[in-house]
């Protein structure tokens, strides 16, 4: 399955995002700026939950490109230990069990357009590792 | 030199009105500022007008007259009508005009704004994937902020409940009817922790508010309102704003702390020197958070602040006495010039059923909007 737009999962298996680093001031952002300011540069494949919401009602189309149906989604800010905070999907996980710090993993999911067209599309999980501390 | 004076206020009530295009509305609330202050239009030298979805407002110059007035067109996000607001006083600051005015007005469609991740500079995948709803930025911004803060959900009900029962002593407010605390905390969800009833949406409505310098005012036989600080500033690095598929780790300030900071610093006093506040409540949220961004309390702090009922009508600091956004809804333009006018009639002790007690000297506004920017008044009677 391809991602929703070029650069923003690395090749490799399992991918990683890729965010910009600012040539000059070494800042990092998702996802990287099409300019020379910003180089392309792997992003960290676990994080902790920076902060998150339950979106409840189905976004506008445009531009929201998913599906008719509507099931209410977790999105979270997740915090890349010393590079940045993405926005992202987050999946595999009860809304109530949903706090921040919370440990993650990125791992792309599939997003189901309107369309008919199914893409990869940046998500989070909880961590492997903390999923069995917690149990 | 003395200070910039309102000399003149008018509004055009908020929400939705069939029938009557904003333009409509703008020229309404400017009529009833022209009484106001005893003035004719042919007296208005020049003109600031804000409007973000409604058309342009200087075709309003068709219906109050074609006097060849200067009418300048201001278009600025959320800060439209403090942008048109504080134009307005640079030009009477210079020297260049006696008399002007800024008007603000809207009339947005129904629903939650329509955003476009070109207009943002995002990529367009940003929007197919569904980020581009503001409502989910409030969320998580508030979200964090209550862990970090130890804000109860409770509290959130608190801020909404109290602006529906101070819209409902508002003639100019949308909504009219007080909603109990349970109903608000059980309403639909929109996005965690927001009920629908937290969330203020966009409206119609127009304000006028009319503008002189401080010896033409005493000419005139005015009692001014003066205006002792207009700010409106951007955001510094850092800061979480809107539609962010990123945001630094390190974080930072905000539009809203520089644009407070240096409105006291050009009035000569403190927040604690403030009687009456309007506070920018787009959702519950984020009157609590600017309570503290405008340094009234410290973070956390809102939490006994609700719970003692210090920013009520009869408390220690009123904040949002006409319902504020959730209670008028966010109609762009006006929405700014709105807590100006509220302002001024508390200042002038005629808000009847909402007049705050013990006779209020100093008035605060502030606006705050995508992406990152801040304005805030001081009004001194």
């Amino acid at each position: 399955m391809d991602a929703i737009a070029e650069g923003l999962f690395t090749p490799e298996n399992p991918p990683r995002l890729i965010g910009g680093r600012d040539r000059e001031t070494g800042r990092i952002v998702f996802p990287c700026p099409a300019n020379d300011r910003f180089e392309p540069v792997p992003l960290s494949r676990t994080g902790t939950l920076w902060s998150y919401t339950i979106q409840r009602f189905r976004p506008k189309s445009p531009p929201y490109a998913g599906p008719e149906a509507f099931e209410p989604y977790p999105i979270g800010y997740v915090e890349l230990p010393g590079e940045t905070i993405v926005e992202a999907r987050l999946t595999g996980v009860d809304f109530d069990a949903i706090c921040i710090g919370m440990k993650l993993e990125f791992e792309p999911a599939p997003f189901d357009k309107a369309d008919g067209e199914s893409v990869l599309i940046p998500a989070f999980r909880p961590a492997a590792g903390a999923q069995a501390e917690a149990a | 030199m003395g200070d910039v004076c309102i000399i003149g206020i008018g509004i055009h009530p908020f929400g939705r009105t069939e029938g009557m295009s904003g333009v409509d509305q703008g020229v309404f609330a400017v009529r009833q500022a022209m009484q106001d202050a005893g003035l004719e239009w042919k007296d208005v030298q020049f003109a600031y007008g804000a409007s973000d979805a409604a058309g342009n407002p200087d075709t309003m110059v068709d219906q109050l007259g074609l006097t060849g007035v200067q009418f300048i067109n201001v278009r600025n996000g959320c800060a439209a009508g403090g942008s048109a607001l504080f134009s307005a006083q640079m030009a009477i600051k210079s020297g260049e005009a006696e008399i002007g005015l800024a008007v603000g007005f809207d009339k947005h469609p129904r629903g939650a704004f329509d955003a476009k991740p070109a207009e943002y500079n995002l990529p367009e995948w940003y929007g197919e994937a569904g980020y581009m709803v503001t409502t989910q930025f409030f969320a998580c911004k508030i979200m964090r902020y209550m862990a970090l803060n130890g804000i109860s959900r409770k509290t959130l009900g608190l801020v909404a409940e109290k602006a529906f029962r101070n819209g409902s002593r508002a003639p100019h407010a949308w909504r009219r009817e007080p909603v109990p605390l349970d109903v608000i905390l059980d309403g639909p969800m929109v996005s965690d922790p927001y009920s629908k009833y937290m969330f203020c949406s966009p409206a119609e409505g127009g304000v006028a508010l009319l503008l002189a310098s401080e010896k033409k005012a005493r000419e005139l036989g005015i009692t001014p309102i003066r205006l002792k600080a207009a700010t409106m500033r951007t955001r510094p690095p850092g800061s979480f704003e809107v539609f962010a598929p990123s945001t630094d780790v390190d974080g930072g300030g905000t539009a809203t702390s520089i644009a407070s900071r240096d409105a006291f610093e050009i009035a000569g006093i403190g927040p604690s020197d403030i009687d009456v506040a309007q506070l920018q409540d787009t959702e519950a949220g984020a009157e609590l958070m600017h309570m503290a961004e405008n340094g009234f309390c410290k973070a956390g702090e809102q939490e006994s602040w609700l719970a003692q009922g210090l920013t009520e009508l009869d408390g220690s600091l009123p904040v949002n006495t006409d319902g504020g956004c959730l209670a008028c809804g966010e109609p762009i333009g006006a929405s700014g010039l709105r807590q100006v006018y509220e302002n001024v009639v508390q200042l002038r002790g005629q808000g009847g059923a909402r007049q705050v007690q013990g006779d209020p000297k100093t008035a605060y506004s502030h606006v705050y909007g995508a992406p990152g920017v801040s304005a805030v008044t001081i009004l001194e009677r």
